[in-house]
């Protein structure tokens, strides 16, 4: 499998306050690999770093080798990078169905993801296709925040904390989208703090503490006493 | 009788506020900023149709469909290279900006033209009327008030029924998603603002066409276009058309009583609104 992303050495500042130190992850095509870590270890940062919110040297982010560290959000949604923020952050003056259609804004990346294939994936989506965004159940937000990334078509599709809130039987709900992704040519980075649910799902985990990756590996390979320690730090 | 002559003639003058208003009111509904130059800018709008007007020896149609282009680049160009640079939270740098805008504009328009007042001719449309029972109305207040309609609608349309006007009312919602999306906020807000000064060139014509004007005026014309864009509730492109429209009764019925009354009755109907309904009759959110 070849690399798609890879961040390598990427650091992150708010003002003074730096929030990443060094780290280096990479996702092949076609893989799913899941960030875990408590909360403030700096997931959220490396996810809006990746999609451009956060601003990087350019050689610190690759994708398919070429540095995109530089870009500004837009630029990098455009070369096929889409982030489903934390929090879902839909649009309150747009519909359900217009908050997908932002998603693809830019028409120049055609793919196999289309108002019909989002609501293909997410049925429930297409009879409140009307409805102000704001006016659906946090899952079905999440649907929608989803599918508006999916619009875009990305390569990439970075997810922050998509469970975050959202009652168990929700999870399995949305979380049953993701082979359908990955089945349409998208490789996913997934933020989870829910552990077993990155266990579950990814081909590979980074576990992040205090902007530093403290532990990487294949979920069945990881002891869990070194994932304890990874996530929460050495028990003195 | 009178007095419904007097109401008709100011929700006929109404439409002229709302033309100057639209424009402010479309981009204060995206950027949540003001533009303090806007008056001088109808102004320059005016002085660039009647420089076409009378350089070309065009109708003033054709000189308005001539400036329009124009001046949706002056608005492009100033949000790309000024503007984009002062927003964001504080809401302070964009006034200064623009004020120090409205006195520059004014000083080049000064400097170009001198402090003669000019008046765009159209011909014998100036004096023109049609009676609707025993009111007579003129046709320029008509095609006046009609453009305003017209312009609120096309500017309705474009907001809730297009790609473009999608992208205005999400970057409007939260710039940083929206670029996450794609969108380059900066953009939009050109095309924004660029959008505001082609209904800045229309009111302009009506300006012109309607009254003499000369390099000062701007500052007034911004007033009662703030007054309407409040009445009507900020971010209510509707909201806007009515707003001008109660400047414009107020008027007409207070000059009616004492002409002396005139203006003043204007910013009066201003000031009760504002204190009855201080988010004006129609604000955004409750569209
Ligand atoms: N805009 C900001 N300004 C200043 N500091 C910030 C900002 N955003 C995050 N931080 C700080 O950076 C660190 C990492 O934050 P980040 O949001 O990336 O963590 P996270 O792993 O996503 O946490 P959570 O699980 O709570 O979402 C935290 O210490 C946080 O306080
Ligand atoms: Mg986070």
């Amino acid at each position: 499998m070849s690399t798609l992303l890879e961040t390598s050495g990427l650091t992150a500042f708010y003002g003074d306050f730096q929030a990443l130190y060094g780290v280096d992850t990479t996702l092949a095509e076609g893989e799913t690999v899941a960030v875990i870590g408590a909360n403030g270890a700096g997931k959220s940062t490396l996810m809006r770093s990746i999609a451009g919110s956060v601003r990087q040297a350019p050689e610190m982010i690759r994708l398919n080798g070429t540095p995109i560290g530089h870009l500004s959000a837009d630029r990098v949604n455009g070369v096929g990078v889409t982030l489903v923020p934390e929090g879902r952050r839909l649009f309150p003056s747009l519909t359900v169905e217009e908050n997908l259609l932002i998603g693809g804004w830019r028409s120049a990346r055609s793919g196999p993801w289309t108002l019909e294939e989002v609501y293909r994936l997410f049925p429930v989506l297409k009879d409140r296709r009307g409805n102000p965004a704001m006016a659906l159940s946090g899952g079905q937000q999440q649907m929608v925040a989803i599918g508006r990334a999916l619009m875009s078509n990305p390569k990439v599709l970075l997810c922050d904390e998509i469970s975050l809130g959202l009652a168990p039987v929700v999870i399995r709900d949305i979380y049953a989208a993701v082979p359908s992704i990955l089945e349409r040519g998208a490789s996913l980075i997934i933020v989870e703090q829910n552990i077993e649910q990155a266990l579950g799902i990814a081909d590979r985990v980074y576990c992040l503490m205090e902007g530093r990756i403290t532990l990487e590996g294949r979920p069945g390979e990881i002891d869990r006493a070194a994932m304890h320690d990874a996530y929460f730090g050495v028990q003195a | 009788m009178i007095w419904v002559d007097t109401v008709v003639q100011g929700i006929l003058l109404g439409g002229l506020y709302a033309l100057f208003a639209a424009g402010l009111s479309l981009v204060f509904g995206i950027m949540r900023v003001v533009n303090l130059a806007h008056g001088d800018l109808i102004v320059m709008a005016a002085y660039l149709i009647l420089v076409l007007v009378t350089a070309l020896n065009l109708s003033p149609l054709i000189a308005l469909l001539l400036a329009a282009p124009l001046m949706f680049a002056v608005g492009w160009l100033l949000q790309q290279l000024v503007l984009n640079r002062t927003v964001g939270e504080d809401v302070l740098p964009p006034l200064l900006v623009t004020f120090g805008l409205s006195v520059v504009i004014q000083n080049a328009l000064l400097e170009g033209f001198n402090a003669d007042s000019r008046r765009i001719g159209a011909g014998s449309l100036e004096i023109a009327s049609f009676s609707v029972g025993p009111i007579t109305i003129g046709v320029m207040p008509a095609l006046t008030f009609a453009t305003a309609i017209l312009v609120t609608l096309a500017l309705q349309l474009i907001f809730y029924r297009t790609a473009l006007g999608r992208a205005f009312r999400a970057t409007s919602d939260d710039p940083d998603t929206a670029s996450l999306m794609g969108i380059r906020p900066g953009n939009i807000f050109a095309v924004a603002t660029g959008l505001g000064m082609v209904v800045a060139t229309i009111a302009a014509l009506y300006l012109g066409m309607r009254a003499n004007f000369d390099p000062t005026i701007g500052p007034a014309r911004l007033i009662y276009a703030f007054e309407a864009v409040i009445i009507g509730g900020m971010g209510s492109l509707w909201g806007t058309l009515i707003g001008g429209i109660v400047i414009g009764v107020a008027q007409t019925v207070g000059a009616a009583i004492d002409p002396e009354w005139q203006i003043l009755s204007g910013h009066l109907a201003f000031l009760v609104i504002l204190l009855v309904r201080p988010r004006g009759l129609f604000p955004a959110g409750g569209r």
